[in-house]
């Protein structure tokens, strides 16, 4: 695995924004009873405010159930938003028809987690990734089969996969697929939701390079799910850290990761594993206790006051803004973590990434 | 393949790239998944003995249409009272077995005589195509209204799964006993045997398309979450795409299962029908009608033999088709 240069990364900071978020909300109503009365919400993601650069790679990072995957499934609007605004290249898509969405779905797509369940099995490698050019009637120059090959080329297959079905390719390979039809229209952004998390580690590596590839070759800008923190180091240049459905911490990824000032991203990083044994002593594991709250019924004030060991009486009652407290690193919380020193040593490979 | 067989199979199963390595450059060429399907159908000796059978029956019920009809060289209603025990009173065929001899191999029925052989040959075509266009019409039917009620969900499908729910609660059998006391012989300048046959196809049809619509719509909501749903959809393509494109070959498999299934149980219930009175009327021969003949020889019962066993064989090679192609479309079921 290779780091971004900091050159190449800090190229790229210079982009305009493409994809910006804002007070992004979706509530997934709860009906119970005979008339399918409104009885509460699943506030699965309450306010997210957030850009997206052009040619950037920004992750969203968090536990199960803190509200990733809605925000990437609204992002792309497949699931309609239930408050706020989504701009992509400075047009709001927020509540388009699916009519007037169709044209712009080129410029935004998506890579699904599960590479079983994303391609149909009952279509040839060729039709699925054949299907973008036709489902958006986009001319090729050479054709749609020799279009088809030439983006099995590029994402490392053989183009005498054409006719070939699903189930005859490993996971890493299906991921190529799908990523190969993701790449057809040219999009401007790519969401990936959980990209590799599905893949053997020993593939995940090789997925994650072929992205990285793919975006310095045609430019792309990726807003990536994922839980692993790792990877998500190796891959971003900026870090987002998700809790029930809010934003608790936003920089760039060195700034987040050698100096994390939101609570709950300092046990994240806590909790990575470390390579290296004789370094493993040094560090502090915060263990948190507890369970999520249900997204249902969220805690008052900072929705993470139930769980942290810095939680004094104002968490309870006030929701701490979402502040920028150094250069390009926002946080939400009252009480922040070392804004100088640095308490943890967050992964083995530190010294290579600054 | 210079690897040993066993060898070469189990590694097949295990890992498709492993086995393909070893394959000339010729075989890239996919499979899809209805190749591997007839190919794991063609190794299971029961359901292919059931298709045969099937075939045979089809061949059957088309000469005997032809002949029947056509030729006119069948004569399933010729009575042959000759050969009739009328001496004794007990009217049953003279000779052994029911009147078995050379020129009726499977006898004759009492009283009128007529040849069993005969009957049987005649009312194989009625049967076979009662039951068949009664499940396609089930078929049409109950897969419009699955994938209706599984893709758009909601009141939708509230209403179409309380609709099944009141067909299959339905006295069938009454309904369809009373159906055919009102409705006229003739209609649509056919004649009475034609409108009593659509009669009958259109009453099993229509009222068996529940259990298809049930199994569609199930398979419908679960394939609807996957997540190649999501991926057309974030392509930009529409409900009608998604439906026909996406959904519909996926429940190809198991809507073939069921119509085979579904085949056999049509075929009794239109003997059913015709053993009551109320299938297809008198001279024509039907294998229910004749049960029902028979049914009245009961000192005799020998000559519910033929008929019941014509049926018995039909049902079995539908069901253990259908069986064997379950099996080979969808292993996991198993």
């Amino acid at each position: 695995m290779s780091t971004k240069t900091e050159t190449g990364a800090a190229n790229r900071r210079l982009g305009e924004d493409l994809l910006v978020a804002t007070d992004l909300q979706k509530h997934f109503p709860i009906r119970r009873g005979l008339l399918q009365r409104q009885v509460g919400a699943v506030q699965a993601v309450d306010g997210l405010t957030f850009t997206v650069k052009r040619g950037e790679t920004l992750s969203l990072v968090g536990e199960s159930g803190c509200g990733k995957t809605t925000t990437g499934r609204l992002l792309t609007r497949l699931i309609e938003p239930t408050g706020g605004t989504i701009t992509l290249d400075g047009r709001d898509i927020t509540h388009l028809s699916s009519g007037a969405m169709r044209p712009l779905r080129r410029d935004i797509q998506m890579i699904f987690q599960d590479p079983y369940g994303s391609l149909n099995p009952r279509h040839t490698v060729g039709a699925i990734i054949g299907a973008p050019f036709r489902l958006q009637k986009v001319k090729t120059e050479h054709g749609v089969k020799r279009a088809v090959q030439d983006l099995l080329e590029l994402v490392g297959l053989s183009p005498e996969h054409y006719n070939r079905y699903p189930h005859e390719f490993s996971g890493g390979q299906r991921q190529r697929i799908g990523i190969a039809r993701t790449l057809a229209l040219r999009p401007k952004v790519i969401v990936a939701d959980e990209p590799v998390s599905a893949l053997d580690v020993s593939i995940q590596a090789q997925v994650v390079n072929l992205m990285e590839d793919l975006q310095n070759e045609f430019d792309l800008t990726y807003v990536m799910i994922a839980h692993d923190l790792s990877v998500v180091r190796h891959v971003s240049d900026r870090v987002a850290v998700m809790y029930l459905g809010k934003i608790m911490e936003i920089a760039d990824r060195t700034s987040l990761y050698e100096r994390p000032m939101h609570p709950y991203t300092v046990a994240l990083l806590s909790a990575v594993p470390i390579p290296d044994t004789s370094r493993r002593d040094n560090r502090e594991r915060i263990r948190l206790t507890g369970d999520v709250p249900s997204p249902i019924n969220p805690p008052s004030g900072c929705r993470f006051h139930t769980r942290c060991w810095k939680a004094q009486d104002l968490c309870k009652t006030t929701e701490p803004p979402l502040v920028e407290l150094s250069a390009g690193h926002q946080a939400a919380c009252h009480f922040p973590e070392n804004t100088t020193k640095l308490t943890i040593d967050p992964t083995g490979a530190a010294g290579s990434a600054a | 393949m210079t690897a040993p067989p066993e060898v070469t199979g189990s590694a097949a199963d295990a890992d498709p790239e492993a086995a393909l390595q070893g394959m000339p450059k010729k075989a890239i060429q996919g499979r899809s998944l209805g190749q591997i399907a007839w190919l794991r159908l063609k190794r299971d000796k029961v359901a292919i003995a059931g298709a045969i059978v099937i075939a045979l029956l089809i061949l059957v019920a088309i000469a005997a249409l032809l002949l029947d009809r056509v030729f006119d060289v069948v004569h399933p209603n010729e009575f042959h009272q000759d050969l009739i025990d009328t001496q004794n009173g007990t009217l049953a065929p003279l000779g052994t077995f029911g009147g078995m001899s050379g020129a009726h191999p499977l006898g004759i029925e009492p009283v009128n005589g007529r040849d069993i052989l005969a009957r049987i040959f005649a009312g194989s075509w009625i049967s076979l195509l009662i039951a068949t266009l009664a499940t396609v019409l089930s078929v049409i039917i109950g897969t419009t209204m699955g994938i209706i009620a599984g893709f758009f969900g909601g009141w939708v499908d509230t209403l179409i799964s309380r609709l099944m729910d009141v067909f299959l609660a339905f006295p069938l059998l009454v309904f369809a006993m009373a159906l055919v006391g009102v409705l006229p012989d003739t209609a649509f300048g056919l004649s009475p045997e034609m409108v009593r046959i659509g009669l009958l196809i259109f009453i099993i049809g229509f009222f068996n398309w529940p259990y298809i619509g049930r199994i569609v719509r199930g398979q419908t909501l679960s394939l609807r979450e996957r997540e190649f749903v999501d991926a057309a959809r974030s392509l930009g393509a529409r409900g009608p795409y998604i439906l026909f494109r996406e959904l519909l070959p996926n429940l190809v498999a198991p809507i073939l299962v069921y119509a085979t299934l579904l085949i056999p149980t049509n075929i009794l219930f239109e003997s059913a029908l015709s053993f009551l009175g109320v299938g297809i009327n008198a001279p024509t021969a039907t294998w229910g009608g004749m049960l029902s003949d028979a049914s009245r020889f009961y000192t005799m019962p020998h000559f519910m033999l033929w008929p019941g066993l014509a049926i018995f064989v039909t049902v079995l090679a539908f069901n253990l088709f259908g069986d064997g192609l379950r099996d080979a479309l969808d292993p996991r079921a198993r």
